[in-house]
């Protein structure tokens, strides 16, 4: 297809479409900036080499910290990559289209949330085997992480786009959209965190992944309630 | 049938009647708060394991209960603003942030103080002090959030749904000391019990919470009081108001 949201010369006006219209564009409009894609990942390595720098490059240690700095490293990556969820779409007023389209607002939100979990949630979960051999994480413990972060990183990208829907309009929203999202993701961070720290040591994790996949399951369910409210207030309507 | 609840919504008339309310509300915070106070560290006795350090309790548990109410009312407000576009509940929920954030710190630096003799430490990472900590940023969220939006009504808004998406955090402090193995201690007040701690600890705990709630309504009225007169400077009752000496 040459035009998004038209197939075999038929507008599409159901639901579905327009959740494959607004998702098939934001991954086209992704694949055509590839830096948009690599940028996080790269950071999320360049934070993980600096904890051994920093503190202490022991094997001990490292595997001691690993569930936790790439938990907090995969969660700062998160949250620097939330700027290419609206903001662009916001300058050029696409955003606004979404909004006055008939379609419901809450199935545009949930295909461009989707969108950004598989450009930035999803590469992140694959290169985490990788960082998890740097950091000596054992390997017992990197099923556990990957799982948390499938779990986690949707939970996270949720998360973020309320912020991210509350500030997009504003100037220098940078920094206040880390204020705002950063406590709303500590429980995430904590169970995920604690899930690898317990797969270190062989306990069980299906409590932690038991309370991840229920907030992923209420994130999944409400967050686009409140991030069509931040939307329609940011954009004044 | 609705016109009570909509004539809440008027700015004259709430700085009308909260101007009769307020010095009552005054007197009673001052009379609860103090009589608490001297009960509290005079006559209440010692705790026989913890001796005179317990009695930080009459300031902290009050605080703490505190931050949590005025997040509730806080969200309650913003909700009100959201649905029935009340101006004035938008002037509340903004009046309410910072007295919650001070509440909430003075509950966390009291919490500290009284941690240190007891269990050794000013601070320890367990489920109830980590979740009043993130309940504090997210009252400095809400702050930032509303000082960074120019347009007030769309800042309140804004407050209003961030307020609404933090309230999670609410059932997670109160439960923490249930759900999770803490080294703070379980709720002194239940609904269903009786207290741990004879009445006449128990009492002074009471008379307090109900003066920081009188407290908590003074000021609440107070600076949504002041928000009235800077949001609707230019009516003619307020310009009256101010002409008077």
């Amino acid at each position: 297809m040459t035009v998004l949201g038209v197939e075999n010369d038929k507008i599409q006006f159901s639901v579905l479409g327009i959740f494959k219209a607004v998702l098939v564009r934001d991954l086209v409009i992704a694949f055509r900036h590839p830096s948009d894609l690599v940028n996080p990942l790269i950071f999320f390595m360049i934070v993980v080499t600096l904890f051994p720098l920093a503190v202490s490059p022991e094997k001990q240690f490292l595997a001691q910290a690993a569930p936790g700095v790439l938990w907090v490293a995969a969660l700062l990556a998160t949250l620097l990559s939330l700027d290419m969820l609206f903001q662009s779409d916001f300058q050029d007023g696409t955003l606004e289209q979404l909004l006055l389209s008939p379609q419901p607002l809450y199935i545009g939100i949930l295909a461009k949330v989707t969108g950004h979990w598989l450009l930035s949630g999803l590469p992140l979960t694959l290169l985490s085997p990788l960082l998890a051999f740097m950091m000596f994480l054992p390997s017992e413990a990197l099923p556990a992480l990957m799982i948390t972060l499938l779990l986690g990183t949707p939970v996270l990208s949720f998360v973020g786009a309320v912020g991210s829907a509350l500030t997009v309009g504003l100037r220098k929203s940078g920094l206040l959209l880390s204020l705002l999202v950063l406590p709303l993701y500590i429980p995430v961070l904590i169970f995920s965190a604690g899930a690898v720290q317990a797969a270190t040591i062989g306990l069980p994790i299906i409590g932690h992944l038991a309370l991840l996949g229920a907030m992923l399951a209420l994130a999944l369910v409400l967050a686009p309630l409140a991030i069509a409210a931040g939307l329609r207030i940011s954009l004044g309507n | 049938m609705w016109t009570w609840f909509h004539r809440l919504g008027s700015p004259r008339w709430f700085y009308n009647i909260s101007g009769r309310w307020l010095p009552w509300l005054a007197i009673a915070a001052a009379l609860l708060i103090f009589s608490g106070t001297v009960w509290a560290l005079a006559f209440a006795p010692q705790d026989y394991q913890q001796g005179n350090s317990f009695r930080i309790i009459y300031i902290h548990v009050p605080a703490a209960l505190l931050a949590q109410s005025c997040y509730m009312i806080m969200a309650v407000a913003g909700a009100i603003g959201l649905i029935w576009k009340m101006k004035l509940a938008d002037m509340a929920a903004k009046s309410c942030a910072s007295i919650g954030a001070s509440f909430t710190l003075l509950a966390l630096v009291t919490g500290a103080v009284w941690g240190k003799p007891t269990w050794g430490t000013w601070w320890v990472w367990d489920a109830r002090l980590t979740s009043m900590l993130i309940l504090f940023f997210l009252y400095l969220g809400i702050v930032a959030l509303h000082s960074a939006i120019s347009d007030r009504d769309q800042a309140a808004k804004a407050t209003a749904v961030l307020a609404l998406v933090g309230l999670v955090n609410i059932p997670i402090i109160k439960y923490s000391v249930e759900w999770w193995n803490t080294l703070h201690q379980p709720a002194t007040f239940t609904l269903t019990e009786k207290p741990a701690m004879p009445a006449e600890m128990w009492v002074p705990l009471l008379i307090m919470v109900l003066g920081f709630y009188c407290f908590f309504m003074v000021a609440l009225i107070m600076r949504t009081r002041l928000e009235i007169l800077v949001r609707e400077w230019r009516t003619s009752w307020v310009k009256e108001l101010l002409a008077k000496p």
